[in-house]
C-alpha cells in the first residue's frame, strides 16, 4: 500500500450522550398474552433507553392489557415510539406528561 | 365439522397458503409435523444437512418468488441453528415462516431435553413470533404468520409448536380463509405534490433506490421516474438490478465499495430521492457528510425508517409502487442536460477501475467471463466478502430478483443454500452462486442437498485461502498485522464436492478457462467451479469504515 494510507484507521463513532431529566409517561394498549412484556422491554433495553417505571394490568375482558411506562425523555423518543408502534401486539401508543398521576401514589411501596 | 391433529392442521394450512416446498431437518419435537408431512401430496420436503441451510433455502425461494416460504426444524439445537437465517431475513426484509417443534407444554421451563426458549430467543430477530399453546390457536396463528410476513415491510415470522400441541386433536367448522397481504398504508397526496415540486426545481437531483423497490415490484416505475425527470440513479446492494447496470442513468452501487464517480455525484447532489432504502452505514458512510448539500425526499413503507438516520424534508410512508404511481403523473419531463453532462464527465474522470477484466483468472475477469456465458434469466447469488463486492460492482444485473445476497446481516454461508432455494423456486433458470473459500465452508454440507435435489446450481468459487475482506482490512487499517485471516492449510474443494456427489471442475489447470467455464455453466445439474485468486487482490475503491464516502482509498 502507498504511504498515504498508513495513517488511515477505522473510525468508530463515540457512544452518544443520552438521557435527559424530563420525565414522560407512555400509555400502551397491547394484546394480552405471555410474551408481550418481553417484546416491549427488549426494545428499550437494547437501546439502553432508561425506563424508570412499568405498570401493567389486563383491561376489561382481559383480551388486552394496558402498559404504563415512565421514562426519561431524550432525543430518541420519537424514534423509540415508532419502533414500539411497529410491534404486532401493540394496539396504540399515547404520550402523556411526566406528572401523569398513574405513577403518583406508588411512592409508598418504594420507601 | 372437521377433526384432525394440530400437526395435520399445520400441513393443511400451509398447503392452502400455496406452499409446495419446505426445507427442514427433523428431530424429536418435530416428529408429529413430519408424520403429517408424509401424508401431503402437495408439499415436497427438502431434507437439509443443517438447519441454517434450511433457513437459507427457504430465503432463496422467498427472494425469488417474493412470497413467504417455509423452513422447519426441531426444538433446541434445531431452533438455535435456524437463528442466523431468521436474523438475516429480518435485516433484508424477506418474508419467511420458520416452524419449530418445542418440548411439550407441561415440560416448558423444566430444562427438558432439547428445550430452549425459542420464543424468547427470536423476539428481536423476527417481525413477530408465536408460541402456540393449543391446537385451536393454530387456526389463527398460522394465517396470521403469513399475513404478517408478507404485509407492509416483509419479514420473518416464527411459530413455535410444542409437541403435545402438534398431537392434540382440534375440531372446527371450516378452514380459515387463505390470507393475502394487508392493504398498504394510505399516504398524503399533498406530500407527493410537494415532492414533485422539489424534483422539478432541483438542479442536481439523484435517485437512490433500495431493496424496497424490489419487494414492492416497482422497479419499472422507478426507472420510468428516472427517465421522465432525468435523474441519475444509484442503487444499494439490495436494489441491484432495479435499473439495468447499462442504463445511461445508472450510477451503479453507492457506498463503501461504490465507484468514485458515484460517491462524488452524491456529494454534489442538491436533492436526494430515497426510495425504499434506509441510509445504511455501508451505503452512506459518515452520516453527517452524506449528501451534505441535498434536500431529502424519503419514501418507505416502514414509517420508523423515516427520519431515522437522516431527517427528510418530505417523508412519505407508503408502498413504494403506490407512491411512485401517484408521483409519476405529477413529475414534469425534464432533460437536465447540464447536470447529466456533468455526471457523465465525473464518470469519465473517476470510473470504476476493473483491472484484469480480460483475464478470466482474475476476479473481475472471472465475473465477466461468467456473465458472458449467461443471459438475464440466470439468477446470481453471492456469499459475503470480497467476491460479493466484486460481483456487486461488475456483474451486469438487468432485472429485479436476479441478484440475491445477504445485505444487512452479511452472513457468510448465505450464498450456496440460497442458490439451492432459488433453483427450487425457479427450476427453469440457471443459478450461479459466487462464493469464497471462507464463506463456502460455512454451509458446505448443503452440497449433499444440492446433489440429492439435482438442482441447477453452479458455485463459482474464488479461492484465495483467506478471509479476504478481513485480510484486506488488516492490511489497510491494522498496520498489515495479519491475524487469523489466512488459512494455513489448503482445502481440496474438488475432493469435497466429489465426496458429496457433486460435479467439480477446476479452472486453474484448464488450458482454456473460458471454454471450461462455459461447458460447466451450460451442463444441467449442480457443479463446483473452482478458481484460485490472488489473496493480495483487494476490493477498491474502499471507504474506511466510519469515514465519509468522499474519503475513498484506491
Amino acid at each position: 500500500m502507498s504511504e498515504q494510507n498508513t495513517n488511515l484507521s477505522e473510525y468508530i463513532p463515540d457512544v452518544p450522550e443520552h438521557g435527559g431529566f424530563h420525565k414522560v409517561v407512555l400509555e400502551l394498549g397491547v394484546a394480552n398474552h405471555p410474551g408481550v412484556m418481553s417484546h416491549i422491554c427488549g426494545l428499550f433495553a437494547r437501546r439502553a433507553f432508561n425506563v424508570e417505571g412499568i405498570l401493567c394490568m389486563p383491561v376489561g375482558n382481559a383480551e388486552t392489557s394496558r402498559i404504563w411506562l415512565l421514562i426519561f425523555e431524550d432525543e430518541r423518543l420519537d424514534k423509540m415510539i415508532k419502533q414500539v408502534e411497529k410491534l404486532e401486539d401493540v394496539l396504540y401508543v399515547r404520550q402523556h406528561v411526566g406528572e401523569h398521576p398513574v405513577f403518583g401514589r406508588l411512592d409508598e411501596f418504594f420507601q | 365439522m372437521m377433526q384432525m391433529t394440530g400437526a395435520d392442521l399445520i400441513v393443511k394450512l400451509l398447503e392452502r397458503q400455496g406452499i409446495n416446498t419446505i426445507a427442514g431437518v427433523p428431530g424429536g419435537a418435530a416428529l408429529p409435523m413430519y408424520d403429517a408431512l408424509s401424508k401431503s401430496e402437495q408439499i415436497h420436503h427438502v431434507l437439509c444437512r443443517h438447519e441454517q441451510g434450511a433457513g437459507f433455502i427457504a430465503q432463496g425461494m422467498a427472494r425469488v418468488s417474493g412470497r413467504p416460504e417455509v423452513c422447519l426444524a426441531s426444538s433446541g439445537p434445531g431452533a438455535t441453528n435456524l437463528i442466523t437465517a431468521i436474523a438475516d431475513a429480518k435485516l433484508d426484509s424477506i418474508p419467511m415462516i420458520a416452524l419449530t417443534g418445542q418440548v411439550p407444554l407441561s415440560m416448558i421451563g423444566t430444562d427438558a431435553f432439547q428445550e430452549v426458549d425459542t420464543y424468547g430467543l427470536t423476539i428481536p430477530i423476527t417481525k413477530h413470533n408465536f408460541l402456540v399453546r393449543s391446537a385451536k390457536e393454530l387456526l389463527t396463528a398460522v394465517p396470521a404468520a403469513f399475513r404478517i410476513a408478507m404485509s407492509d415491510r416483509p419479514g420473518p415470522v416464527l411459530i413455535d409448536v410444542p409437541k403435545d400441541v402438534q398431537n392434540q386433536m382440534v375440531s372446527f367448522e371450516e378452514f380459515p380463509d387463505v390470507v393475502v397481504p394487508d392493504a398498504a398504508p394510505s399516504f398524503d397526496i399533498a406530500a407527493i405534490e410537494e415532492a414533485a415540486k422539489m424534483i422539478e426545481s432541483a438542479e442536481r437531483p439523484v435517485l437512490y433506490l433500495g431493496g424496497g423497490v424490489i419487494h414492492s415490484g416497482a422497479a419499472h416505475m422507478a426507472v420510468t421516474l428516472a427517465e421522465q425527470a432525468s435523474l441519475p440513479t444509484t442503487m444499494t446492494l439490495m436494489a441491484l438490478g432495479a435499473m439495468p447496470m447499462d442504463h445511461p442513468l445508472s450510477l451503479g452501487m453507492l457506498g463503501m465499495h461504490g465507484a468514485r464517480y458515484t460517491n462524488y455525484v452524491l456529494e454534489e447532489a442538491d436533492l436526494l430521492i430515497c426510495v425504499g432504502a434506509r441510509f445504511d452505514d455501508r451505503a452512506i458512510g459518515k452520516t453527517a457528510e452524506f449528501c451534505p448539500n441535498a434536500k431529502i425526499i424519503h419514501i418507505d413503507i416502514d414509517r420508523s425508517e423515516l427520519h431515522k438516520v437522516k431527517n427528510a424534508h418530505v417523508a412519505i410512508a407508503g408502498d413504494v409502487g403506490q407512491v411512485l404511481s401517484e408521483l409519476l403523473p405529477r413529475v414534469k419531463p425534464q432533460l437536465r442536460k447540464r447536470w447529466l453532462s456533468h455526471v457523465e464527465s465525473l464518470k469519465g474522470r473517476f470510473p470504476l477501475a476493473m483491472p484484469g477484466i480480460d483475464n478470466p483468472r482474475s476476479p473481475y475477469g472471472l465475473i465477466h467471463a461468467v456473465a458472458n456465458c449467461l443471459d438475464d434469466n440466470a439468477i446470481i447469488t453471492s456469499d459475503v466478502g470480497q467476491h460479493q463486492m466484486w460481483v456487486a460492482q461488475a456483474y451486469p444485473f438487468r432485472r429485479s430478483r436476479q441478484w440475491l445476497n445477504s445485505g444487512g446481516l452479511g452472513t457468510m454461508g448465505f450464498g450456496f443454500p440460497a442458490a439451492i432455494g432459488a433453483a427450487l423456486a425457479a427450476p427453469d433458470r440457471t443459478v450461479v452462486c459466487f462464493s469464497g473459500d471462507g464463506s463456502l465452508k460455512m454451509n458446505i454440507q448443503e452440497m449433499a442437498t444440492a446433489a440429492q435435489e439435482n438442482v441447477n446450481v453452479k458455485i463459482v468459487l474464488f479461492n484465495n485461502q483467506s478471509l479476504g475482506l478481513v485480510h484486506q482490512q488488516q492490511n489497510l487499517f491494522y498496520g498489515k498485522r495479519i491475524m487469523a485471516s489466512r488459512y494455513e492449510r489448503p482445502t481440496d474443494f474438488l475432493k469435497i464436492a466429489d465426496g458429496f456427489g457433486m460435479r467439480a471442475v477446476d479452472l486453474d489447470p484448464a488450458p482454456n478457462p473460458r471454454a471450461t467455464l462455459a461447458e460447466a455453466l451450460n451442463t444441467p445439474g449442480p457443479c463446483l467451479i473452482h478458481a484460485t485468486i490472488d489473496p493480495n487482490e483487494f476490493v477498491y475503491p474502499m471507504v474506511p469504515p466510519g469515514a465519509a464516502n468522499s474519503e475513498m482509498i484506491g
